[in-house]
């Protein structure tokens, strides 16, 4: 009997090794950058028409969506969305908070909004995607089947250095957004008051249960979401690169997934039983800005549910599998 | 063979294979296999690409699971109780494979880490043993075929194993490396182990092996000592004569003499080509040739040369599955 701690060793080892885990910090390193800039060009722009009256701003916003609540070329849809968006505008106004004040806690804030659906789970992916099928090209797999080692514990070693990597990655990717785009808006903004808990009841917007948490604390339950999504996600690549020889065509299994993930939640209102796929289920972080589900009856608790039977499947499909195929090459 | 050597011979069976049969897809790739490799011997394993070598190693390394049958390591269940019975198990199958992004030493110390006992000083033990200490701490990428082979046994032999399993060790390597490892093989086996070889080169077998299993299309043949597989077969005598074809009369008027006029099909190519033109090939028992000799000379033609021939497995093989071809 071996227990599983030397083999998670293993298994770490080998990602820092195959440099998978540099690359993740390389593509962080050199895109954050370019997202910050980015930013920063429209925070120039903004700044300049409202004066650096953030108020101003805010209610231009609100008129701008108000007029086009009144055209009859805007489908239903998108008068649904933009209503609660006015109604939450107005509630910042109100409350004399600004939204969208630039500072490095907020745009890690908005970073993370962006990314939670594809940008960390492709991160993740790398790792994950590769994990099993790459042991396959490189032919290892059979030295690693050959030792006095049951199969299974070999597989849970291997999940559990992707729930660290993916974990890593995560934590990664909070501190990286936050130093460079520090450097540019400044280190403030961990104390502003972020309002959550907008319940969404059709086209109104249920604001009883609405209350602020300071911007750190938002920012703490955006990072569980986005660990959770990219977890799920990574899980089912692992699942892929069980059931697939190749690495690449795993990786191109996950992504068709998750674009068509994204397609569907622009375009899928209309069919509701698509609210079951673990794709269109990624957004966790609309929940807490009170962004509206794609699909209706869409709910934190429901999107938790679906990504947790996602997962839990693809992991029994792994162990299922992989504990029993033959070893043909 | 007296009843307690039979006895003792059953003790020592490290590797026993009974009746495996394995279905893939809807085909039969293994019909029957069955055999025993004892401590302290080398154990070929023969037969043509596509026969079911590899198959059947991968079943002995549990990488698949037999349809039927069993296979015992040490008596334990390969199959079943894979932790108890690969503990006695050192592998290589196909190529050697390893981490080419990590060093000699990393790889070692790997595969050390998903087996118990194994500390630096056995690492450093088997990296002596294959003469590896040069290069252990570069990277895999960097080294020969022959080095990543030396690599692949310094892993098998790492966890102090009772079996060794070699599938075709000598591809890729250089006639200097393939003397080197027959030696090698050798002295592994005189210190105790069962080491278990398969080839589809016959005199390789040949000059490695004491035990052999032949095998074709998933069905064992035969299972013997080399020797005595290769005694049933009579052996074959090349004469160079000054007068062939008074030689060649004389030569088929003895009894027990036959002379073969298709050499190609019963020789090794590389024995054809060392022989000349004119030469007769017969067979015979060699206990004949002095007596021919004198014969022939008294009859006044010259004996230039005699070679003994040993038949090889080739042939051995070819009566026995007649004539399917071996590639």
């Amino acid at each position: 009997m071996i227990n599983l701690l030397p083999l998670v060793k293993n298994e770490t080892i080998k990602i820092i090794k195959k440099k998978r885990f540099y690359v993740v910090l390389l593509i962080l390193v050199v895109l954050v950058p370019m997202f910050t800039y980015a930013q920063m060009r429209s925070a120039e722009r903004t700044r300049d028409k409202f004066h650096g009256d953030w108020r101003l701003e805010v209610q231009q916003q609100i008129t701008d969506n108000e007029n086009s609540l009144s055209s009859d070329r805007v489908p239903d849809e998108w008068k649904k969305f933009r209503k609660i968006f006015i109604q939450q505008l107005q509630y910042y106004l109100d409350h004399d908070v600004n939204p969208n004040e630039p500072n490095g806690v907020t745009f890690t804030r908005e970073f993370l909004d962006n990314s939670i659906s594809l940008f960390i789970p492709l991160l993740v992916m790398a790792i994950a995607s590769d994990i099993v099928s790459g042991e396959r090209t490189s032919g290892t797999i059979k030295m690693l089947l050959t030792r006095p080692v049951k199969r299974w514990k070999v597989l849970l070693s291997k999940l559990i250095a992707l729930v660290m990597y993916n974990s890593l990655i995560v934590v990664a990717t909070v501190i990286i957004t936050y130093l460079i785009s520090g450097a540019v808006f400044g280190y403030k903004g961990f104390t502003i008051p972020v309002f959550t808990g907008f319940l969404i009841r059709g086209s109104e917007v249920d604001m009883s249960a609405v209350h602020a948490v300071p911007q750190w604390e938002y920012l703490l339950m955006q990072a569980g979401l986005a660990w959770f999504v990219s977890l799920v996600v990574g899980v089912l690549a692992f699942m892929v690169s069980v059931l697939v020889r190749s690495t690449a065509a795993s990786i191109v299994v996950m992504m068709a997934a998750l674009i068509a993930g994204s397609i569907l939640t622009n375009m899928a209102s209309a069919w509701n039983s698509a609210k079951y796929l673990f794709m269109v289920n990624l957004q966790l972080t609309n929940y807490l800005s009170g962004t509206p589900a794609p699909i209706e009856g869409m709910s934190l608790t429901f999107s938790l549910i679906v990504l947790t039977v996602w997962g839990a499947a693809a992991i029994a499909i792994s162990f299922l599998v992989f504990t029993k195929r033959d070893i043909l090459n | 063979m007296s009843e307690g050597s039979i006895l003792k011979s059953q003790d020592d069976v490290v590797l026993s294979v009974e009746h495996v049969k394995k279905k893939i897809g809807r085909k039969w790739i293994i019909h029957d296999v069955t055999f025993d490799v004892r401590e302290g011997e080398v154990f070929g394993f023969l037969g043509p690409n596509g026969a079911g070598k590899t198959t059947t190693i991968r079943m002995l390394v549990d990488l698949i699971k037999p349809t039927s049958g069993t296979i015992r390591v040490c008596g334990y269940d390969v199959n079943k109780n894979q932790e108890q019975a690969l503990r006695f198990v050192g592998s290589i199958v196909e190529n050697p494979e390893a981490y080419t992004y990590l060093t000699g030493w990393e790889n070692l110390e790997h595969f050390a880490r998903m087996q118990r006992g194994i500390d630096r000083q056995r690492i450093q033990e088997v990296v002596d043993i294959v003469r590896l200490d040069q290069r252990i701490h570069d990277k895999v990428s960097t080294y020969s075929l022959g080095m990543r082979q030396r690599l692949g046994i310094a892993q098998a032999l790492l966890g102090r194993p009772k079996l060794l399993i070699l599938d075709e060790p000598t591809n890729g390597l250089d006639p200097k490396g393939i003397k080197e490892l027959r030696q090698f093989i050798r002295q592994l086996a005189d210190e105790g182990l069962a080491v278990f070889v398969s080839s589809h080169l016959l005199s390789e077998i040949q000059l490695l092996c004491d035990r052999v299993a032949i095998i074709s299309k998933g069905r064992v043949l035969a299972v013997g000592p080399v020797e005595e597989l290769v005694s049933e077969n009579a052996q074959y005598v090349i004469w160079d004569l000054s007068s062939v074809g008074e030689g060649r009369s004389i030569l088929s008027r003895q009894a027990g003499v036959e002379v073969i006029t298709d050499a190609e099909e019963v020789l090794d190519d590389a024995i054809i080509a060392g022989m000349g033109q004119e030469a007769i090939v017969t067979r015979m028992d060699e206990q004949h040739v002095a007596s021919i000799v004198r014969q022939l000379v008294s009859a006044g033609i010259e004996v230039k040369g005699v070679h003994k021939i040993n038949p090889t497995l080739e042939q051995l093989f070819l009566k026995m599955t007649e004539g399917e071809s071996i590639d």
